[in-house]
Protein backbone atom coordinates (compact mmCIF):
# COMPACT_ATOMS: atom_id res chain seq x y z
CA UNK A 1 0.00 0.00 0.00
CA UNK A 2 1.22 3.51 -0.85
CA UNK A 3 1.55 6.00 2.01
CA UNK A 4 -1.17 8.65 2.17
CA UNK A 5 0.25 12.05 1.07
CA UNK A 6 -1.30 13.95 3.97
CA UNK A 7 -0.23 11.49 6.68
CA UNK A 8 2.62 12.19 9.10
CA UNK A 9 5.19 9.38 9.12
CA UNK A 10 7.00 8.83 12.42
CA UNK A 11 9.57 6.25 13.45
CA UNK A 12 7.85 3.33 15.19
CA UNK A 13 8.60 2.47 18.83
CA UNK A 14 12.01 0.85 19.11
CA UNK A 15 13.32 2.53 15.95
CA UNK A 16 15.67 5.50 16.07
CA UNK A 17 18.55 7.16 14.29
CA UNK A 18 21.93 6.87 15.93
CA UNK A 19 23.48 10.12 17.19
CA UNK A 20 24.64 12.82 14.76
CA UNK A 21 28.20 12.30 15.99
CA UNK A 22 28.17 8.62 15.03
CA UNK A 23 29.21 7.64 11.52
CA UNK A 24 27.86 6.19 9.38
CA UNK A 25 24.35 7.39 10.21
CA UNK A 26 22.21 4.33 10.85
CA UNK A 27 18.56 3.58 11.48
CA UNK A 28 18.52 1.25 14.49
CA UNK A 29 15.63 -1.21 14.76
CA UNK A 30 14.90 -4.33 16.82
CA UNK A 31 17.49 -6.91 15.68
CA UNK A 32 18.25 -4.92 12.52
CA UNK A 33 20.02 -1.82 11.36
CA UNK A 34 19.94 0.12 8.12
CA UNK A 35 22.86 2.26 6.96
CA UNK A 36 21.63 5.59 5.62
CA UNK A 37 23.22 8.02 3.22
CA UNK A 38 22.17 11.00 1.10
CA UNK A 39 18.47 10.82 0.24
CA UNK A 40 17.63 7.93 2.62
CA UNK A 41 19.00 9.96 5.55
CA UNK A 42 17.15 13.10 4.38
CA UNK A 43 13.91 11.10 4.33
CA UNK A 44 14.34 9.34 7.69
CA UNK A 45 15.35 12.60 9.43
CA UNK A 46 11.97 14.00 8.37
CA UNK A 47 9.98 11.01 9.65
CA UNK A 48 9.41 12.82 12.94
CA UNK A 49 5.63 13.12 13.04
CA UNK A 50 5.95 16.82 12.07
CA UNK A 51 6.28 16.47 8.28
CA UNK A 52 3.62 15.07 5.95
CA UNK A 53 4.64 12.71 3.19
CA UNK A 54 3.91 15.55 0.78
CA UNK A 55 6.22 17.96 2.64
CA UNK A 56 9.01 15.40 2.57
CA UNK A 57 8.57 15.10 -1.18
CA UNK A 58 8.64 18.88 -1.68
CA UNK A 59 11.75 19.22 0.53
CA UNK A 60 13.65 16.54 -1.33
CA UNK A 61 12.64 17.87 -4.72
CA UNK A 62 14.30 21.14 -3.65
CA UNK A 63 17.44 19.42 -2.35
CA UNK A 64 17.71 17.22 -5.45
CA UNK A 65 16.55 19.88 -7.90
CA UNK A 66 18.54 18.38 -10.76
CA UNK A 67 16.58 15.13 -10.56
CA UNK A 68 13.25 14.68 -12.29
CA UNK A 69 10.56 15.66 -9.69
CA UNK A 70 8.25 12.74 -10.48
CA UNK A 71 11.15 10.31 -10.10
CA UNK A 72 12.00 11.82 -6.68
CA UNK A 73 8.38 11.39 -5.58
CA UNK A 74 8.26 7.77 -6.73
CA UNK A 75 11.56 6.98 -4.98
CA UNK A 76 10.36 8.50 -1.71
CA UNK A 77 7.03 6.64 -1.79
CA UNK A 78 8.90 3.43 -2.54
CA UNK A 79 11.31 3.97 0.33
CA UNK A 80 8.55 4.83 2.82
CA UNK A 81 6.67 1.68 1.77
CA UNK A 82 9.81 -0.36 2.36
CA UNK A 83 10.26 1.13 5.84
CA UNK A 84 6.61 0.46 6.60
CA UNK A 85 7.05 -3.19 5.63
CA UNK A 86 10.04 -3.33 7.96
CA UNK A 87 7.65 -2.06 10.64
CA UNK A 88 9.87 0.98 11.12
CA UNK A 89 7.16 3.63 10.55
CA UNK A 90 3.78 4.64 11.88
CA UNK A 91 1.60 7.00 9.84
CA UNK A 92 -0.59 9.46 11.76
CA UNK A 93 -3.42 11.33 10.01
CA UNK B 1 43.52 -14.53 7.54
CA UNK B 2 43.16 -11.43 5.40
CA UNK B 3 43.32 -7.94 6.89
CA UNK B 4 39.70 -7.26 5.96
CA UNK B 5 38.01 -8.60 9.07
CA UNK B 6 34.45 -7.29 9.20
CA UNK B 7 33.60 -5.46 12.41
CA UNK B 8 31.17 -7.00 14.89
CA UNK B 9 27.64 -5.55 14.73
CA UNK B 10 26.05 -7.07 17.81
CA UNK B 11 27.25 -7.73 21.32
CA UNK B 12 25.39 -10.42 23.20
CA UNK B 13 25.90 -9.60 26.86
CA UNK B 14 25.13 -12.67 28.95
CA UNK B 15 24.96 -10.71 32.19
CA UNK B 16 24.26 -13.63 34.51
CA UNK B 17 23.30 -17.28 34.42
CA UNK B 18 20.89 -16.84 37.33
CA UNK B 19 17.27 -17.23 36.26
CA UNK B 20 13.89 -17.79 37.92
CA UNK B 21 12.90 -20.07 35.00
CA UNK B 22 14.19 -23.57 34.30
CA UNK B 23 13.34 -23.93 30.60
CA UNK B 24 14.03 -27.31 29.08
CA UNK B 25 15.57 -25.73 25.95
CA UNK B 26 17.69 -23.05 27.64
CA UNK B 27 20.57 -21.85 25.42
CA UNK B 28 22.94 -21.52 28.36
CA UNK B 29 25.73 -24.11 28.59
CA UNK B 30 25.18 -27.19 30.74
CA UNK B 31 27.92 -25.88 33.02
CA UNK B 32 26.51 -22.64 34.43
CA UNK B 33 28.74 -19.88 35.80
CA UNK B 34 28.26 -18.84 39.42
CA UNK B 35 27.29 -15.39 40.69
CA UNK B 36 30.62 -14.86 42.41
CA UNK B 37 32.44 -14.87 39.06
CA UNK B 38 30.16 -12.31 37.34
CA UNK B 39 31.75 -9.16 35.87
CA UNK B 40 31.29 -5.91 37.80
CA UNK B 41 29.34 -2.87 36.59
CA UNK B 42 32.62 -1.10 35.82
CA UNK B 43 33.98 -3.86 33.63
CA UNK B 44 30.73 -4.18 31.68
CA UNK B 45 30.72 -0.40 31.17
CA UNK B 46 34.21 -0.58 29.69
CA UNK B 47 33.17 -3.50 27.48
CA UNK B 48 30.25 -1.46 26.07
CA UNK B 49 32.59 1.43 25.20
CA UNK B 50 35.06 -0.92 23.54
CA UNK B 51 32.23 -2.56 21.63
CA UNK B 52 30.96 0.77 20.28
CA UNK B 53 34.52 1.70 19.28
CA UNK B 54 34.85 -1.62 17.44
CA UNK B 55 31.73 -0.79 15.40
CA UNK B 56 29.06 -2.67 17.35
CA UNK B 57 25.60 -1.12 16.92
CA UNK B 58 23.43 -3.17 19.24
CA UNK B 59 23.76 -4.71 22.68
CA UNK B 60 21.48 -7.60 23.56
CA UNK B 61 21.21 -7.98 27.31
CA UNK B 62 20.46 -11.57 28.11
CA UNK B 63 21.21 -14.24 30.69
CA UNK B 64 19.93 -16.21 32.46
CA UNK B 65 17.62 -13.44 33.48
CA UNK B 66 19.39 -10.08 33.02
CA UNK B 67 17.01 -8.45 35.52
CA UNK B 68 18.60 -10.64 38.20
CA UNK B 69 21.48 -8.15 38.13
CA UNK B 70 20.84 -5.48 40.79
CA UNK B 71 22.79 -2.98 38.63
CA UNK B 72 20.69 -3.54 35.51
CA UNK B 73 19.58 0.12 35.27
CA UNK B 74 23.20 1.30 35.44
CA UNK B 75 24.21 -1.23 32.81
CA UNK B 76 21.48 -0.02 30.43
CA UNK B 77 22.59 3.58 30.98
CA UNK B 78 26.24 2.67 30.37
CA UNK B 79 25.50 0.83 27.11
CA UNK B 80 23.21 3.56 25.83
CA UNK B 81 25.67 6.34 26.63
CA UNK B 82 28.39 4.35 24.86
CA UNK B 83 26.18 4.78 21.78
CA UNK B 84 24.62 1.32 21.58
CA UNK B 85 21.01 0.32 20.88
CA UNK B 86 19.96 -1.53 24.01
CA UNK B 87 17.73 -4.58 23.81
CA UNK B 88 16.66 -6.43 26.95
CA UNK B 89 15.80 -10.10 26.51
CA UNK B 90 13.79 -11.07 29.56
CA UNK B 91 11.21 -13.38 31.06
CA UNK B 92 9.73 -10.31 32.77
CA UNK B 93 9.50 -12.20 36.05
CA UNK B 94 11.60 -9.93 38.31
CA UNK B 95 10.11 -6.77 36.73
CA UNK B 96 7.85 -4.25 38.44
CA UNK B 97 6.48 -1.02 37.04
CA UNK B 98 8.95 1.26 38.85
CA UNK B 99 11.90 -0.78 37.57
CA UNK B 100 10.54 -0.60 34.04
CA UNK B 101 10.21 3.20 34.26
CA UNK B 102 13.82 3.42 35.48
CA UNK B 103 15.04 1.23 32.61
CA UNK B 104 13.23 3.39 30.05
CA UNK B 105 14.65 6.52 31.64
CA UNK B 106 18.16 5.01 31.40
CA UNK B 107 17.72 4.63 27.64
CA UNK B 108 16.36 1.14 27.07
CA UNK B 109 15.39 0.87 23.38
CA UNK B 110 13.49 -2.38 23.17
CA UNK B 111 12.29 -5.34 25.19
CA UNK B 112 12.09 -8.88 23.98
CA UNK B 113 9.63 -10.62 26.28
CA UNK B 114 9.78 -14.40 26.23
CA UNK B 115 6.66 -16.54 26.37
CA UNK B 116 6.64 -20.28 26.84
CA UNK B 117 3.16 -20.72 25.35
CA UNK B 118 -0.21 -19.03 24.87
CA UNK B 119 -1.79 -21.23 27.54
CA UNK B 120 -0.91 -21.11 31.17
CA UNK B 121 -0.49 -24.88 31.67
CA UNK B 122 1.94 -25.37 28.75
CA UNK B 123 3.91 -22.27 29.67
CA UNK B 124 4.25 -23.27 33.29
CA UNK B 125 5.27 -26.83 32.46
CA UNK B 126 7.99 -25.78 30.02
CA UNK B 127 9.46 -23.10 32.26
CA UNK B 128 9.23 -25.28 35.36
CA UNK B 129 7.68 -22.40 37.29
CA UNK B 130 4.49 -20.32 37.45
CA UNK B 131 5.24 -17.41 35.20
CA UNK B 132 2.40 -16.73 32.80
CA UNK B 133 0.25 -14.37 34.92
CA UNK B 134 3.20 -12.07 35.65
CA UNK B 135 3.99 -11.83 31.91
CA UNK B 136 0.47 -10.56 31.29
CA UNK B 137 0.99 -7.81 33.89
CA UNK B 138 4.30 -6.89 32.24
CA UNK B 139 2.55 -6.47 28.89
CA UNK B 140 0.18 -3.95 30.47
CA UNK B 141 3.07 -1.90 31.86
CA UNK B 142 4.92 -2.00 28.55
CA UNK B 143 1.87 -0.57 26.84
CA UNK B 144 1.47 2.16 29.46
CA UNK B 145 5.14 3.19 29.15
CA UNK B 146 5.09 2.95 25.34
CA UNK B 147 8.04 0.56 25.22
CA UNK B 148 8.85 -1.16 21.93
CA UNK B 149 8.29 -4.85 22.44
CA UNK B 150 8.87 -8.09 20.60
CA UNK B 151 7.10 -11.16 21.91
CA UNK B 152 9.33 -14.16 21.66
CA UNK B 153 7.82 -17.63 21.60
CA UNK B 154 10.19 -20.56 21.58
CA UNK B 155 8.48 -23.22 19.47
CA UNK B 156 8.58 -27.00 19.80
CA UNK B 157 6.39 -30.07 19.53
CA UNK B 158 4.28 -29.22 22.57
CA UNK B 159 3.27 -25.71 21.55
CA UNK B 160 3.66 -25.55 17.76
CA UNK B 161 -0.06 -26.32 17.41
CA UNK B 162 -0.87 -23.17 19.42
CA UNK B 163 0.57 -20.65 16.92
CA UNK B 164 -2.85 -19.26 16.08
CA UNK B 165 -3.61 -18.63 19.75
CA UNK B 166 -0.19 -17.02 20.20
CA UNK B 167 -0.85 -14.71 17.24
CA UNK B 168 -4.26 -13.72 18.59
CA UNK B 169 -2.68 -13.08 21.96
CA UNK B 170 0.09 -10.98 20.40
CA UNK B 171 -2.41 -9.08 18.25
CA UNK B 172 -4.24 -7.92 21.35
CA UNK B 173 -1.00 -6.71 22.96
CA UNK B 174 1.16 -3.67 22.19
CA UNK B 175 3.82 -5.74 20.39
CA UNK B 176 4.98 -4.59 16.95
CA UNK B 177 6.99 -7.71 16.36
CA UNK B 178 6.59 -11.42 17.12
CA UNK B 179 9.37 -13.89 16.87
CA UNK B 180 8.53 -17.57 16.69
CA UNK B 181 11.84 -19.31 17.08
CA UNK B 182 11.89 -23.07 16.84
CA UNK B 183 14.20 -24.62 19.39
CA UNK B 184 17.78 -25.00 18.21
CA UNK B 185 19.31 -28.19 19.52
CA UNK B 186 22.30 -27.39 21.72
CA UNK B 187 22.86 -27.59 25.45
CA UNK B 188 19.67 -28.25 27.40
CA UNK B 189 17.60 -28.51 24.23
CA UNK B 190 19.96 -31.16 22.84
CA UNK B 191 19.46 -33.17 26.03
CA UNK B 192 15.65 -32.83 25.69
CA UNK B 193 15.50 -33.15 21.90
CA UNK B 194 13.50 -36.40 21.84
CA UNK B 195 10.61 -34.56 23.47
CA UNK B 196 10.91 -31.22 21.69
CA UNK B 197 11.39 -31.82 17.95
CA UNK B 198 8.11 -31.22 16.09
CA UNK B 199 6.79 -33.68 13.52
CA UNK B 200 6.93 -33.00 9.79
CA UNK B 201 3.13 -32.61 9.71
CA UNK B 202 3.23 -30.06 12.51
CA UNK B 203 5.99 -28.11 10.79
CA UNK B 204 4.20 -28.01 7.42
CA UNK B 205 0.99 -26.80 9.02
CA UNK B 206 2.87 -24.10 10.89
CA UNK B 207 4.56 -22.86 7.71
CA UNK B 208 1.22 -22.44 5.92
CA UNK B 209 -0.26 -20.59 8.87
CA UNK B 210 2.72 -18.26 9.29
CA UNK B 211 2.77 -17.29 5.63
CA UNK B 212 -0.92 -16.37 5.74
CA UNK B 213 -0.56 -14.39 8.96
CA UNK B 214 2.56 -12.54 7.76
CA UNK B 215 0.53 -11.21 4.85
CA UNK B 216 -2.49 -10.36 6.99
CA UNK B 217 -0.46 -8.48 9.60
CA UNK B 218 1.95 -6.68 7.26
CA UNK B 219 2.66 -3.09 8.31
CA UNK B 220 1.12 -3.72 11.76
CA UNK B 221 3.05 -6.59 13.31
CA UNK B 222 6.20 -8.05 11.88
CA UNK B 223 6.12 -11.83 12.20
CA UNK B 224 9.42 -13.72 12.12
CA UNK B 225 9.59 -17.49 11.95
CA UNK B 226 12.76 -19.47 12.54
CA UNK B 227 12.35 -23.07 11.35
CA UNK B 228 14.03 -26.02 13.06
CA UNK B 229 17.10 -26.57 10.93
CA UNK B 230 16.90 -30.38 11.25
CA UNK B 231 14.10 -30.11 8.65
CA UNK B 232 15.85 -27.60 6.39
CA UNK B 233 17.51 -28.46 3.08
CA UNK B 234 20.49 -26.24 3.82
CA UNK B 235 21.93 -25.16 7.18
CA UNK B 236 21.44 -21.74 8.73
CA UNK B 237 24.28 -19.21 8.49
CA UNK B 238 24.90 -19.68 12.20
CA UNK B 239 25.58 -16.34 13.95
CA UNK B 240 25.89 -14.84 10.45
CA UNK B 241 29.17 -16.74 10.14
CA UNK B 242 31.75 -17.46 12.85
CA UNK B 243 33.46 -14.23 13.94
CA UNK B 244 31.72 -12.17 11.28
CA UNK B 245 28.91 -10.30 13.02
CA UNK B 246 28.40 -11.26 16.64
CA UNK B 247 30.32 -11.56 19.81
CA UNK B 248 29.03 -13.08 23.04
CA UNK B 249 30.41 -12.25 26.46
CA UNK B 250 29.63 -14.76 29.23
CA UNK B 251 28.85 -13.66 32.81
CA UNK B 252 32.53 -14.00 33.81
CA UNK B 253 33.85 -12.16 30.74
CA UNK B 254 34.83 -14.93 28.35
CA UNK B 255 34.43 -13.84 24.71
CA UNK B 256 32.68 -16.42 22.54
CA UNK B 257 31.81 -16.48 18.83
CA UNK B 258 28.44 -18.11 19.72
CA UNK B 259 26.32 -19.35 22.65
CA UNK B 260 27.40 -22.95 22.42
CA UNK B 261 31.08 -22.62 21.43
CA UNK B 262 32.26 -24.09 24.73
CA UNK B 263 31.19 -27.56 23.56
CA UNK B 264 33.98 -27.54 20.97
CA UNK B 265 37.07 -29.22 22.44
CA UNK B 266 40.43 -27.50 22.12
CA UNK B 267 39.15 -23.93 21.96
CA UNK B 268 40.35 -21.43 24.55
CA UNK B 269 38.34 -18.33 25.25
CA UNK B 270 40.01 -15.05 26.01
CA UNK B 271 38.56 -12.89 28.74
CA UNK B 272 37.69 -9.19 28.62
CA UNK B 273 39.57 -8.78 31.91
CA UNK B 274 42.81 -9.56 30.06
CA UNK B 275 42.43 -7.98 26.61
CA UNK B 276 40.28 -5.40 24.86
CA UNK B 277 37.22 -6.53 22.95
CA UNK B 278 38.70 -5.31 19.70
CA UNK B 279 41.94 -7.26 20.16
CA UNK B 280 40.01 -10.41 20.99
CA UNK B 281 37.78 -9.99 17.93
CA UNK B 282 40.67 -9.42 15.56
CA UNK B 283 43.44 -11.56 17.00
CA UNK B 284 42.22 -14.36 19.23
CA UNK B 285 42.84 -17.83 17.84
CA UNK B 286 39.29 -18.88 18.65
CA UNK B 287 37.66 -16.09 16.62
CA UNK B 288 40.06 -16.85 13.74
CA UNK B 289 39.46 -20.59 13.90
CA UNK B 290 36.40 -20.83 11.64
CA UNK B 291 36.49 -17.37 10.10
CA UNK B 292 36.72 -17.26 6.32
CA UNK B 293 36.99 -20.50 4.34
CA UNK B 294 40.43 -21.98 4.97
CA UNK B 295 39.10 -24.44 7.59
CA UNK B 296 36.38 -25.87 5.36
CA UNK B 297 36.20 -29.48 4.26
CA UNK B 298 34.35 -30.94 1.28
CA UNK B 299 31.57 -30.53 0.33
CA UNK B 300 31.65 -26.97 1.78
CA UNK B 301 35.06 -26.12 0.37
CA UNK B 302 33.88 -26.02 -3.23
CA UNK B 303 30.17 -25.41 -2.60
CA UNK B 304 28.43 -22.43 -4.24
CA UNK B 305 26.57 -21.78 -1.00
CA UNK B 306 29.65 -21.45 1.23
CA UNK B 307 29.35 -17.65 1.38
CA UNK B 308 25.64 -17.89 2.17
CA UNK B 309 25.66 -20.31 5.08
CA UNK B 310 29.39 -20.58 5.93
CA UNK B 311 29.05 -24.35 6.30
CA UNK B 312 26.28 -24.05 8.91
CA UNK B 313 26.83 -24.31 12.61
CA UNK B 314 30.18 -25.43 14.05
CA UNK B 315 28.68 -26.55 17.34
CA UNK B 316 26.03 -28.60 15.59
CA UNK B 317 28.76 -30.20 13.45
CA UNK B 318 30.54 -31.14 16.66
CA UNK B 319 27.39 -32.49 18.32
CA UNK B 320 26.19 -34.53 15.32
CA UNK B 321 29.38 -35.33 13.36
CA UNK B 322 31.86 -35.24 16.27
CA UNK B 323 33.98 -32.85 14.17
CA UNK B 324 33.55 -29.08 14.49
CA UNK B 325 35.10 -28.48 11.04
CA UNK B 326 32.71 -30.84 9.24
CA UNK B 327 29.81 -29.69 7.09
CA UNK B 328 26.84 -29.16 9.40
CA UNK B 329 25.02 -32.52 9.14
CA UNK B 330 21.63 -30.82 8.81
CA UNK B 331 22.77 -29.85 5.28
CA UNK B 332 21.31 -32.21 2.68
CA UNK B 333 24.75 -32.21 1.01
CA UNK B 334 26.53 -33.47 4.13
CA UNK B 335 27.89 -37.03 3.90
CA UNK B 336 26.50 -37.51 7.42
CA UNK B 337 23.03 -36.19 6.67
CA UNK B 338 21.59 -39.69 7.20
CA UNK B 339 22.15 -39.16 10.95
CA UNK B 340 19.64 -36.31 10.89
CA UNK B 341 17.25 -38.30 8.70
CA UNK B 342 17.37 -41.14 11.23
CA UNK B 343 16.52 -38.76 14.10
CA UNK B 344 13.58 -37.34 12.12
CA UNK B 345 12.40 -40.80 11.03
CA UNK B 346 12.25 -41.85 14.68
CA UNK B 347 9.86 -39.01 15.41
CA UNK B 348 7.79 -39.11 12.23
CA UNK B 349 7.07 -42.85 12.37
CA UNK B 350 6.11 -42.87 16.05
CA UNK B 351 2.46 -42.98 17.08
CA UNK B 352 0.74 -39.90 18.38
CA UNK B 353 0.52 -41.52 21.83
CA UNK B 354 4.29 -42.00 21.85
CA UNK B 355 4.95 -38.51 20.55
CA UNK B 356 2.86 -36.82 23.20
CA UNK B 357 3.57 -39.13 26.15
CA UNK B 358 4.45 -37.25 29.30
CA UNK B 359 8.22 -36.71 29.09
CA UNK B 360 10.67 -36.74 31.94
CA UNK B 361 12.28 -33.37 31.30
CA UNK B 362 15.80 -32.44 32.17
CA UNK B 363 15.19 -29.00 33.69
CA UNK B 364 17.91 -26.39 33.72
CA UNK B 365 18.88 -25.68 37.36
CA UNK B 366 20.26 -22.47 38.81
CA UNK B 367 24.02 -21.94 39.10
CA UNK B 368 25.48 -22.57 42.56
Amino acid sequence: MTPELHSFPRLAPGCRLNEKTQQPRTLLMPERALRLNGPSLEIVERCDGQHTVEQIIVDLQKIYSKAEPHKVEQDILGYLTLLQKERALDFAL
Amino acid sequence: MTSTIPNPLSLIAELTHRCPLHCVYCSNPLELQSRTKELTTEVWSRVFKEAAEAGVLQADFTGGEPLARPDIVELVRAARSAGLYVNLITSGLPLDEAKLAALVDAGLDHIQLSFQGAREETANEISGTKSHAQKLRVLDWLKRHRVAVTLNFVIHRRNIDQLEEMLAFAGSSCATRIEFANVQYYGWAFANRENLLPTRVQLDQSLTLIKREQERLQGRIRVEYVVPDYYAKYPKPCMGGWGRKLMLITPNGDALPCHAAQVIPGLTFENVMDRSLCEIWEQSATFQKFRGEAWMQEPCKTCDRRELDFGGCRCQALLLARDAAATDPVCSLSPLHSKVDAILAGINTATSAQIFAQPSWLYRPNPV
